[in-house]
């Protein structure tokens, strides 16, 4: 790799954004997944449960992601975990989503007005069922503008897994660096590739929140 | 669960020395009446008199600090009452309707009957088109909350509340949000209902409503049951809180 910039090293940066999407889906369906068990939790009837989950995101949103990476990633082989730099990265993300989008799921759940509680209490239905039937439903609409939001961030902080050596759009264009020396250039496309993922995410986000401004989701006077 | 006997045979709603404070402040202050099967009680009284207190204590949407409450046979005081039972056999309807805005008027209604007494699909919508019509909204079946007015909203309220067949309904100041006509439709389908026998409890400010369609009145005052009897009460008052109360309320 040298000389001047070439379709191969356009195809390995096109193929380290693909690892930028895969990384930023891990993340977005493995921190879906524990971001919705930690929003429940920090609405739980339990105390302890509330403590605990409230615990977690206090303590994941007080540290950088950069060293939940190297937590796992050069933390864990001494203690006998080998892990690879996808796994490092998987998990450090969705250690570190699951915090930020089970935050704005309880805020969006809580937002859901207490009368809308006390009418399904009213009708006999049991905990589960005002959850699953009547809050989540309009919890959803709420959330999902600042959502989607969210995953902006997500796509722009799978750069970091380029520290635990995982070759996504970032550490791809730092290899190809290293080989032509032409920075402005690459790290240009390199925005412009970030960009291009962040942007319709965006645009998403922000139509999403002007239609929530109004129809269904116009919540009656408490 | 407890039994001693209630003081009126026939209660369905029965409140003995009923106490509940938030923090410092005394909300109700030995509260006592019973609401007889088939009857209608209204209770009034001034803003912070403690009145939707009391209705709500029956629903244990507040639970009470000393006192006896009995509904349809539940023990209400006891801390290891199975809620959902209770409420089963009470059905309540608020001022703010809380209508779930997510589902039509029809999942409104059918929700609880299929999730909570496991109705089958076909009969819960059976009986939502039912207790539609009683309401006069048989037309609205596939309709959004949003796209009613605030009177249909509550008519559909009630209509959810009467898909579960109660026992005993409780209306906590149901026309405090709407205007004077739309209060009148609300009403109505309340005298409908105390017309067809059902035992009600409701929180109004409706003075002329109360005094035509209630078979006791509950005067509160200051957390307690200040003046109690039949509606006639209201145009002889036999305390001045409930002279002045109906003076400036009318």
């Amino acid at each position: 790799m040298n000389g001047s910039l070439n379709a191969n090293h356009l195809l390995f940066l096109a193929q380290g954004a693909l690892w930028t999407v895969g990384l930023s889906l891990i993340a977005l369906v493995g921190g879906g997944a524990l971001g919705f068990a930690i929003a429940l939790c920090r609405v739980s009837g339990l105390r302890a449960v509330r403590l605990a989950s409230g615990a977690y995101v206090q303590l994941i949103q007080g540290t950088p992601l950069l060293v939940i990476m190297f937590l796992t990633y050069f933390g864990l082989p001494p203690l006998g975990f080998s892990v690879s730099p996808l796994a490092a990265a998987g998990a450090s993300l969705t250690i570190y989503v699951g915090a930020y989008l089970g935050e704005i799921w309880r805020g969006a759940i809580q937002s859901v007005p207490r009368p809308q509680w006390e009418a399904a209490e009213g009708l006999a239905l049991s905990r589960t069922q005002r959850m699953a039937k009547v809050i989540l439903p309009q919890a959803v609409r709420i959330a999902t503008p600042p959502t989607v939001g969210f995953m902006v961030q997500i796509v722009k902080n799978t750069s970091l897994a380029s520290v635990v050596g995982f070759v996504e759009l970032a550490r791809a264009g730092q290899i190809i660096n290293n080989a032509l020396f032409e920075p402005f250039l690459i790290y240009a496309i390199i925005a412009v590739a970030y960009f291009a993922l962040c942007f319709p995410l965006s645009r998403l986000s922000q139509r999403l929140e002007r239609r929530s401004g109004r129809g269904r989701t116009t919540l009656m006077p408490a | 669960m407890h039994t001693s006997p209630p003081a009126t045979p026939d209660a369905v709603v029965t409140l003995r020395d009923v106490h509940k404070s938030f923090g410092p402040l005394k909300v109700l202050d030995g509260v006592s009446f019973e609401v007889p099967r088939g009857t209608v009680t209204a209770i009034i009284g001034r803003s912070g008199s403690g009145k939707s207190t009391a209705l709500r204590c029956i629903d244990r949407f507040e639970t009470i600090d000393r006192g006896e409450i009995r509904v349809c046979g539940h023990a209400v005081h006891d801390p290891a009452l199975d809620l959902r039972r209770l409420r089963q056999d009470v059905g309540i309807v608020f001022q703010s309707y809380n209508l779930f805005p997510h589902l039509t008027i029809e999942e409104n209604i059918t929700l609880a009957p299929t999730a909570v007494k496991g109705l089958a699909r076909a009969e819960a919508r059976a009986r939502a088109a039912e207790v539609l019509a009683k309401v006069g909204l048989g037309d609205k079946l596939q309709a959004y909350p949003e796209q009613l007015s605030g009177g249909q909203q509550q008519r559909a309220a009630i209509a959810r509340s009467l898909a579960m067949q109660p026992k005993v309904m409780l209306f906590d100041e149901v026309t405090s949000a709407l205007d004077p006509e739309l209060t009148g439709e609300v009403l109505r389908v309340i005298e409908a209902l105390a017309a067809s026998g059902m035992t009600m409890v409701m929180v109004t400010h409706e003075m002329g409503f109360a005094r035509g369609i209630a078979d006791e009145v509950v005067f509160m005052h200051r957390g307690r049951v200040h003046e109690r009897g039949p509606a006639a009460m209201l145009a002889a008052p036999t305390t001045p809180e409930l002279a002045q109360f109906v003076g400036s309320g009318l």
